[in-house]
């Protein structure tokens, strides 16, 4: 575990080992925040900055943190972060922030967080922390990205607000797809992507669990 | 570090954590106040301009505002009363010396400042085209907060806007839905008999009912936060509200078109 490769550690999120599509890990925002892309983009930037940032804090008291408490521990800094990050924004992005509403604080509760805190910063030194933080960042972001993209594009026929397709409630000729704007599309999205990844990388496919067995016939007893 | 597991050390790391935690939250808050309380400011200035129908997106708000004529009343007299710029009922409400607790209470908000305040939109030639009236009420689960216009009559609504509420998205939250919302215009208050009419509907309003013009149409999914928006309206343009002032605001008008 200690002698990893800081590029490998910031690389391997982003396909190889993507908390989204691998780990199926922080869905619930990326249902809730994706329609736009100013909004995906502002909350990437904010899980960027508090996961690199988490990583790196516990990383750096991960030897003083008594293990019975080092969830909450891990929380509370956490918690600490999140909360910056949205006192900023409602200063300096308010429209934005009112847009993400509760989802800037729900974080907190992103088990991408967590989770790198538990598995990574706690056996890791504090910088490589930091870049495998950032790197998870990065690869959530990718996942998000693409989905406010498509979500964005075929929902309301713009990109970063911009008018690409005009639309037909406003004389043009593209009739938006409206459950693009639905959480359910996102799903479809982030399947779509893991499909494709996994053709790609053929070793991220799960073995299946079980087998269904063939059809049984009816004894000829009776 | 002797044992990172001892009583002494969980009690100084979750200390320690807690304190240098503590200490970032409270700077962020103290030192992004001032900036976060002007852009709430400014969020109002644009649901007031939404409500009088007068936003038109990308427009700069705090010009707009100048426009717009910011008065207090006194509830009970409905007369105006000089107060300083800071003042904000809805804190204003929450002081025993400034405020009375409501014993009809249907809007659901426990306690009313005893001032007001209300926005006086005007032409170019000086004439009232809107009157705007900030209200609240408690819905489903949240108090809600919004701004309603009225047409220079005093009776007919010109528009509505909330810019604060808690209610479900996609059930009560769609009173913040445009397109319900333009549903308010034209609706009237009072019927001819200066009864307070006005109601919301459970779904939409049938058609042809002589008092459509009172009625808007429901939230279906929503109906107590329709019932609490019903509540809010009787109540703050009853006579606990703005009544007594629009008594005042309509004579007044009246005796200028008799001056001019």
């Amino acid at each position: 575990m200690s002698d990893q490769k800081p590029r490998e550690v910031l690389l391997a999120p982003i396909f190889a080992n993507n908390p989204i599509a691998l780990q199926i890990l922080g869905i619930c925002s990326a249902l809730a925040i994706t329609t736009k892309m100013s909004t995906t983009v502002t909350m990437c930037i904010a899980v960027i900055f508090v996961l690199t940032f988490s990583n790196f804090f516990v990383s750096l008291i991960r030897n003083i943190i008594p293990s019975n408490i080092r969830i909450i521990v891990q929380m509370t800094i956490i918690t600490a972060l999140v909360i910056l990050v949205d006192q900023v924004l409602q200063a300096f992005a308010f429209q934005l922030s009112r847009e993400l509403s509760v989802f800037v604080g729900l974080i907190i509760t992103n088990c991408i967080v967590m989770g790198r805190a538990e598995a990574f910063a706690m056996q890791n030194p504090p910088l490589i922390s930091a870049v495998d933080g950032f790197g998870n960042a990065l690869g959530y972001s990718v996942v998000l990205l693409i989905v406010g993209f498509f979500r964005e594009l075929f929902g309301s026929g713009s990109v970063f607000g911009v008018q690409i397709m005009p639309l037909s409630t406003e004389g043009g000729w593209y009739v938006a797809n409206g459950l693009m704007l639905l959480p359910p599309s996102a799903f479809f999205l982030i399947a779509g992507f893991i499909w494709i990844l996994r053709t790609f990388r053929v070793e991220q496919v799960e073995t299946e669990e079980f087998e269904i067995g063939p059809n049984t016939r009816v004894s000829p007893a009776f | 570090m002797k044992d990172k597991n001892s009583i002494a050390n969980t009690i100084k790391v979750a200390t320690g954590v807690c304190l240098v935690a503590a200490v970032i939250v409270s700077t962020a808050a103290v030192t992004l106040r001032p900036h976060q309380e002007e852009n709430r400011n400014a969020f109002r200035q644009l649901n007031v301009l939404q409500a009088a129908g007068m936003y038109e997106p990308g427009m700069d708000v705090g010009s707009a505002f100048e426009r717009i004529e910011r008065r207090f009343i006194e509830f009970s007299s409905g007369e105006y009363v000089e107060l300083d710029s800071s003042f904000d009922p809805i804190r204003a409400a929450r002081d025993p010396a400034r405020s009375r607790t409501l014993d009809e209470d249907p809007a659901g908000i426990g306690r009313q400042a005893r001032y007001g305040e209300v926005f006086l939109a005007r032409n170019a030639d000086g004439e009232l085209t809107r009157v705007i009236f900030p209200v609240h009420g408690y819905g489903l689960w949240s108090t809600m907060y919004g701004f309603i216009a009225l047409e220079p009559d005093l009776n007919t609504i010109a528009g509505i806007s909330f810019f604060e509420h808690g209610e479900t998205p996609g059930l009560g939250g769609e009173i913040e839905n445009p397109s319900w919302q333009d549903n308010w215009i034209g609706t009237r208050l009072r019927n001819e008999q200066d009864e307070l009419v006005f109601r919301v509907d459970r779904g939409r309003t049938p058609e042809g009912v002589p008092d459509a013009d009172y009625r808007i149409d429901g939230l279906s999914g929503a109906t107590i936060t329709a019932n609490g928006v019903q509540a809010m309206v009787r109540f703050w343009f009853g006579e606990q509200g703005y009544a007594p002032y629009l008594r005042r605001l309509s004579q007044q008008t009246n005796n200028d078109e008799v001056l001019i």
